[in-house]
């Protein structure tokens, strides 16, 4: 089933075009890796779709679930299952993490017509997600990202994936300044997450990731527009021949 | 200076002479600061210290001096009580004493607490040196008119080398009386030699008081004692505040200070501070939050005059509506105070476009070997922050809302009394806006 369909899409930064034309089908269940050099427009792609100001659309659709989602603002997209892993999670000093994740969850919770959880059943949930994803709950006790390592951050950000549920999920250079183990770490969070009704979008610069969290659909954001598509090969590919002759192809 | 202008205000504050204390020295100096007080004048914008608040408005009216013990018995002492506050209080309406409101039994050995009016019935000769002083720069209009009038205060005493455990609660009460009411409060606070003293002060008030109040407050902190000071200002919103404290902190002393803005209409706080004692340490933390059109200014002046003197000051301002928040943070390192740490920073947030924030550091330094930084901004809340809450689920509303208080909360951190510091936090976001 089509979960979200990107036609022709056009989006500006600081009155640069960045996006130019691009389209791209992701059904429910499915992993979709999105590669390219930097500069592609990988990262606008996720503040686009996640809702971000001071990305301006300017020609195209964006359809997730049926539902216009560029008319959203970012709180409904995170209420109807949008969610992005941040490429540099913000430090919030003064927020306390368990209360910032479960006002986010309740809130979600609320647009959805779903009962809030009260902090009881919010702990017993946590404690849950904490064991998937072999995260250490000490993090719970602290501000939002304050102090974390990039390491830390991360897994925060799979940490808070794992507790929203969202349906689609878009990682924004998740695997950027990892070290090997928690690479590995962030991989099994992810691969624990997959399901039939859930699809990811794994933006990445480099195939390495996908050596742990092995996509469905592999493509090359260049330019502005996906210019390859294939399987999991077409990474193999890229990192044996980097990104130099990708596009020719596509263009022609 | 110019002959004062003849602003009702002005006028109805000088009609308010006091009775004969039947003690001569204090009716002489009473006299005297009415007498400064009636030649200076109110201060206007051309005086520095009262460039960002304005007295135009407040000038055009009378506030009456009148006796309203009665007023009392229209407080809910219920409306007093305060978590992690459970020691004496001493409690004032209109700026006078009510013995029901308070509670001072159970007073411990080596500490005085009573009211200024009963303490001048006694050994008023011990409160010559704080009662006979003199008022001489242009902007003290508000300390002289309280010399002068001032009928009523606190009079609090502790003992070389008393510690007091539970904190001492200080009252002050604006209870609607149906006119327009000025008071006067004059409190006197000393910690002996290695005394510890935790106290509250707490400002509130019924919605329909129209008042004018002024409050001076000094406090002396003798060698290696040590005072903690919360100040929670919530007084009605017809309630004009005008406070004074002036702080002496003698050879290691230290003092820890919390201060919450909340309520009043025109509210001016002149918070100096004298490190006299060589090691002296002053810490503050600050906030105000003026809403609607209050109008809120802080004036903190610390000076180190002596070796080695420690000051840390934090203090921020978020307005919203149509307010104002004035900060001014001065330090001034004199000469001989030699390997002194001044530190100071003031950050606002502004939550609407019509709210306005002015911010003035001043740094003055006349000694070697001196550490200072001292910074403000005045800024809105962080779009990336905010980014990331929304594209978590929060509505928009209220992620300014947890930002903002997470920016205010962060005051009082470091405030030791943990019940206390819950209800001041939640106080805090209570005022906010959009909560």
């Amino acid at each position: 089933m089509t979960m979200l369909k990107i036609e022709n899409l056009h989006a500006r930064v600081e009155g640069r075009e960045i996006l130019k034309g691009l389209s791209l089908t992701v059904n429910a269940g499915e992993v979709h890796a999105i590669m390219g050099p930097n500069g592609a427009g990988k990262s606008t792609l996720g503040n686009v779709l996640s809702g971000r100001d001071g990305y301006e659309v300017t020609e195209g659709t964006v359809s997730y679930n049926g539902v216009d989602l560029l008319t959203l603002a970012p709180e409904a997209r995170a209420a109807a299952g949008v969610f992005l892993a941040f490429q540099y999670p913000v430090e919030i000093p003064g927020v306390n993490n368990t209360y910032f994740l479960r006002a986010a969850l309740n809130a979600q919770r609320k647009v959805r017509g779903e009962k809030e959880l009260d902090s009881m059943q919010f702990l017993k949930l946590v404690r849950e997600k904490l064991k998937v994803m072999q995260i250490s709950d000490e993090l719970l006790h602290r501000a939002v990202n304050e102090g974390f390592s990039g390491g830390e951050k991360k897994r925060n950000e799979i940490f808070q994936m794992a507790v929203l549920e969202p349906q689609l999920a878009i990682l924004d250079e998740t695997d950027s300044g990892l070290d090997i183990d928690a690479l590995k770490q962030v991989a099994q969070g992810v691969n624990t997450l997959r399901s039939p009704h859930r699809a990811f979008l794994m933006i990445t610069h480099y195939q390495r990731l996908l050596d742990y969290v092995v996509p469905d659909f592999v493509h090359v954001l260049a330019d502005g527009r996906i210019v390859e598509s294939g399987d999991k090969s077409l990474a193999l590919k890229l990192e044996e021949h980097g990104y130099a002759d990708i596009g020719a192809g596509a263009a022609a | 200076m110019s002959q004062p202008a003849r602003l009702p205000l002005f006028e109805s504050l000088l009609e308010a002479s006091l009775p004969s204390s039947g003690i001569a020295w204090l009716d002489a100096a009473r006299q005297e600061n009415l007498q400064a007080f009636a030649e200076g004048g109110l201060p206007d914008t051309r005086v520095e210290a009262w460039k960002y608040t304005a007295l135009r408005a407040l000038g055009q009216r009378r506030f009456a001096t009148v006796d309203t013990a009665a007023a009392a018995a229209t407080v809910d002492p219920a409306r007093l009580a305060l978590p992690g506050v459970d020691g004496m209080r001493l409690v004032f309406v209109n700026g006078v004493f009510s013995a029901e409101l308070s509670r001072l039994d159970d007073m411990p050995a080596g500490v005085t607490l009573q009211p200024l009016s009963q303490a001048l019935r006694g050994d008023s000769e011990a409160l010559r040196f704080s009662l006979s002083r003199h008022y001489r720069e242009p902007g003290d209009a508000f300390a002289r008119i309280n010399a002068a009038s001032a009928r009523d205060g606190v009079v609090l005493r502790v003992a070389a080398g008393v510690r007091i455990a539970r904190p001492v609660q200080l009252v002050f009460v604006g209870a609607a009386t149906g006119s327009e009411l000025a008071w006067h409060a004059r409190n006197v606070i000393e910690l002996a030699e290695g005394a510890e003293l935790s106290l509250v002060e707490q400002h509130l008030g019924g919605d329909e008081a129209n008042q004018l109040a002024t409050l001076v407050c000094d406090v002396e902190v003798r060698a290696g004692a040590r005072l903690q000071l919360a100040l929670l200002q919530n007084a009605a919103s017809g309630c004009n505040l005008i406070r004074r404290s002036s702080l002496r902190l003698h050879a290691g002393a230290e003092v820890g200070m919390h201060v919450l803005e909340l309520g009043g209409a025109l509210v001016r706080h002149d918070l100096q501070a004298e490190l006299i004692g060589d090691a002296a340490r002053l810490h503050t933390r600050g906030v105000f939050m003026p809403h609607g059109r209050q109008h809120m200014d802080t004036q903190l002046a610390i000076r180190h005059q002596a070796l080695n003197t420690t000051s840390n000051s934090t203090w921020r301002g978020v307005a919203s509506d149509r307010a104002r928040g004035v900060f001014r943070g001065a330090i001034v390192v004199a000469p001989g105070a030699d390997g002194s740490d001044a530190s100071l920073g003031n950050k606002n947030l502004l939550l609407s476009a019509s709210a306005e924030i002015d911010t003035k550091p001043e740094l003055e330094i006349y000694a070697d070997e001196v550490k200072a930084a001292h910074g403000a901004t005045v800024g809105q809340l962080d779009e990336r922050s905010l980014f990331y809450l929304r594209s978590r689920g929060m509505v928009l509303a209220e992620a300014r809302a947890l930002l903002t208080a997470a920016f205010c909360r962060a005051m009082l951190d470091d405030l030791p009394n943990e019940p206390l510091r819950e209800h001041l936090s939640t106080l805090l976001l209570d005022q906010l806006p959009m909560a």
